[in-house]
């Protein structure tokens, strides 16, 4: 066993040798405010890449895949504290710099804390600056800040009219397979975040006959895999629902929720955080809490590029790319 | 098992997790030996929401006595009975919330939005 280990950390570092990116380049590409992540199907098998000025930093050849699209994430609009006094201005950033992509996304998934405080206006505002991206559907599923006080109402009022009761939905995308779930409500004293056994039925039943070889896309707010439970980073009951994908060969898992890039790969499976267009938080255990990193207004860009990491596996050619700020 | 962590992150957290979840502990024994000893003619009380925590994490009072909770983190808390006796709205940047303890008990509570948040008063 450790073998095999051995070999997939040597064949990981010899793609980060190996991969005609310029480290350095893409580190500089990597940094700005609003990042966000492309996702480019190719082969079935999701692909991602920095989102940055032009082409020249996709390692597939990007035009090759089927279709792409486009997450984004922690937008938190109202937030007007010191990490980021204008959450307005990174989220269109970030989304001119998805309408300046080379190959245009399909659509926008957004997961969650698109508000800081669940206001209409701030729904409002978010609404009206990703209607100037040239990708017409954006799929939304909540965060904790979307559902404040009235248990979500207003949120599925908005954005849940095609969704389930609890706002979870699926939908079909050229062959691939979208699962949006909810895992930020009715959480449990002392718990993390949770979906809830009316919400893993309906996805056991959603999954259930479909063919093996549908690649699977979910995403949630709260990551499904346990990055720091300690700062409630992971979903108590994110086990069920992926023994319900199992028999897949492709399971890509999308989250935001800790404003920064991480990444596992566990046997079929996937797991991907991406980036706040906000403000930073603190690696895992690097800070007293969780909350918004405060840092010079010069070095919010730097920082919102943090912690990437590189990995290519799999005869697909997969790359699923992260990259880490020095 | 082909699973893995990637890059040097991984160490970077692991030992992160080791350390913070013990300096965590020793925080939450302190908070409560600290609040033990001053509180007996008290009839308010303070707890400050900072860093994700409640502090003091546990707060012991005279029956009758009113806390306030302050949130004094850039992030909104709530403050939530575990057993429904009172509730908060969602608190933003140094908004408060108070409430009368009657009656002896324990009353555990936590933030709806962070529930890895709890603390308890005792009310003597
Ligand atoms: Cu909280």
């Amino acid at each position: 066993m450790s073998d095999i280990r051995q070999d997939v950390i040597r064949q990981k570092v010899q793609d980060l040798n190996d991969d005609g990116v310029d480290r350095r380049g893409f580190l500089k590409c990597m940094a700005w405010a609003g990042a966000g992540l492309v996702w480019t199907m190719s082969g079935g098998v999701p692909v991602s890449r920095a989102i940055a000025t032009g082409g020249g930093h996709a390692r597939d050849g990007s035009g090759g895949g089927d279709f792409s699209f486009v997450q984004i994430s922690d937008s938190h609009m109202g937030f007007n504290k010191p990490a980021n006094p204008d959450v307005a201005a990174t989220l269109q950033v970030a989304v001119d710099k998805i309408n300046g992509l080379p190959n245009q996304p399909d659509f926008l998934l957004h997961t969650g804390d698109i508000s800081h405080l669940s206001r209409a206006e701030q729904f409002d505002t978010v609404d009206q600056i990703l209607k100037g991206a040239k990708a017409k559907d954006v799929f939304f599923v909540p965060g904790e800040h979307d559902v404040l006080d009235d248990n979500g109402k207003s949120y599925l009022e908005r954005y849940g009219k095609d969704a389930r009761r609890g706002g979870w939905y699926s939908f079909d995308h050229k062959g691939v397979h979208f699962i949006g779930l909810v895992n930020v409500v009715d959480l449990k004293a002392g718990g993390l975040g949770s979906l809830g056994g009316e919400q893993l039925k309906w996805m056991e039943k959603d999954v259930k006959h479909r063919k093996h070889s549908t690649p699977i896309v979910i995403f949630a707010h709260i990551p499904l895999w346990s990055v720091y439970p300690e700062w409630g980073w992971g979903t108590e009951d994110s086990a069920q629902a992926l023994a319900c994908v199992k028999k897949f060969g492709s399971v890509t898992v999308l989250n935001g929720h800790i404003h920064q890039i991480m990444q596992k790969v566990e046997g079929n499976v996937t797991f991907h955080t991406a980036m706040s267009t906000a403000f930073p938080q603190p690696q895992p255990g690097k800070s007293d809490s969780p909350g918004p990193m405060k840092v010079p207004a010069e070095q919010l860009r730097s920082l919102l590029g943090i912690t990437q990491v590189n990995t290519i596996r799999g005869k697909h050619a997969l790359a699923v790319v992260d990259s880490t700020l020095g | 098992m082909r699973s893995w962590w990637v890059g040097s992150l991984a160490a970077a957290v692991m030992i992160a997790m080791l350390f913070f979840a013990g300096s965590m502990r020793v925080r939450a024994e302190n908070d409560g030996v600290n609040n033990h000893n001053d509180q007996a003619a008290a009839t308010a009380a303070d707890v400050r929401i900072d860093n994700f925590s409640f502090a003091p994490q546990t707060l012991t009072v005279a029956a009758g006595t009113t806390i306030t909770w302050t949130n004094r983190d850039d992030i909104p808390h709530s403050v939530v009975s575990t057993d429904g006796v009172f509730k908060s709205k969602v608190r933003d940047t140094d908004e408060k919330f108070s409430y009368t303890f009657a009656k002896a008990g324990v009353y555990p509570y936590y933030c709806s939005i962070h529930p890895k948040m709890t603390g308890k008063v005792v009310v003597q």
